[in-house]
């Protein structure tokens, strides 16, 4: 019984993401698709590089010692889930409240909420150390819990995947 | 009746898959569940997702916009 029970578990389909964008709306798909790919009992991995990595960031202040270059980057870029913007229709700001006035008022999950729900259901999420790097980012800067790999991490979960996505 | 009841009604895409997810696994193989719900593409997603999976569905039916869901659990 327990056996089956193992082998039922290594038997599970696989969806990987590529998060590689960094606004609000394709953030939201990318975890509408993974919560999706989580319910059809599929093993996810999100692996997050160069501007989705910034879906990861606290939305604090976090006391790292930095350069030049990679402080201006951190206040460049927004910092968290909850401050990214939109692919279209920005609007200085404006884009990202009405989106997430209509996504409450159609009872839709805001991104911190399905990144939540994707968390409870076990989606793996990755941060592509790399471009960690290149932006200045570091550990203490992005959500506790979340795993660090590079692109042969990305390869060996993707090579088991039918469904690989590059948003 | 069904084991388990799970009401997803006007909640949005993905939340009724979702909770229909959770809802099977706290089930036991062999008994049902039924869902509502008020997402206009449910039933194109439920049986794609039934299709997937090892359980079956026993019933399907709209109306008045709730889509009703009944599951067994493979």
């Amino acid at each position: 019984m327990l056996q089956e029970e193992e082998s039922r578990v290594t038997d599970k389909e696989r969806t990987t993401i590529v998060l590689f964008s960094g606004e609000l709306d394709k953030a939201i798909a990318a975890f509408i698709i993974a919560n999706g790919a989580a319910a059809y009992d599929h093993e996810v991995t999100i692996f997050f590089t160069f501007w989705g990595l910034n879906t990861l960031r606290k939305d604090e202040q976090v006391a790292v010692k930095k350069g030049m270059l990679e402080r201006m980057f951190g206040w460049m870029m927004p910092r968290g889930a909850d401050k990214l913007g939109l692919s279209r229709m920005h609007f200085a700001g404006m884009g990202p409240k009405m989106i997430k006035h209509v996504l409450r008022k159609h009872n839709a999950l805001t991104l911190p909420q399905l990144i939540e729900l994707a968390r409870e259901q076990g989606v793996k999420l990755v941060a592509c150390t790399m471009t960690m790097d290149l932006l200045g980012l570091q550990q203490e800067e992005l959500l506790d819990g979340i795993e660090y790999a590079g692109v042969a991490a990305y390869l060996g979960d993707a090579s088991e995947a039918k469904v690989n996505l590059f948003i | 009746m069904a084991d388990i009841v799970i009401d997803t009604k006007g909640l949005a895409c993905p939340m009724p898959i979702v909770k229909a997810k959770k809802g099977i696994d706290a089930i036991e193989s062999g008994q049902t569940m039924e869902l509502l719900t008020t997402d206009k593409g449910s039933m194109n997603d439920f049986q794609a997702w039934i299709k997937q999976s090892r359980h079956e569905l026993i019933e399907a039916r709209e109306s008045n916009g709730i889509f009703t869901f009944i599951v067994k659990k493979g």
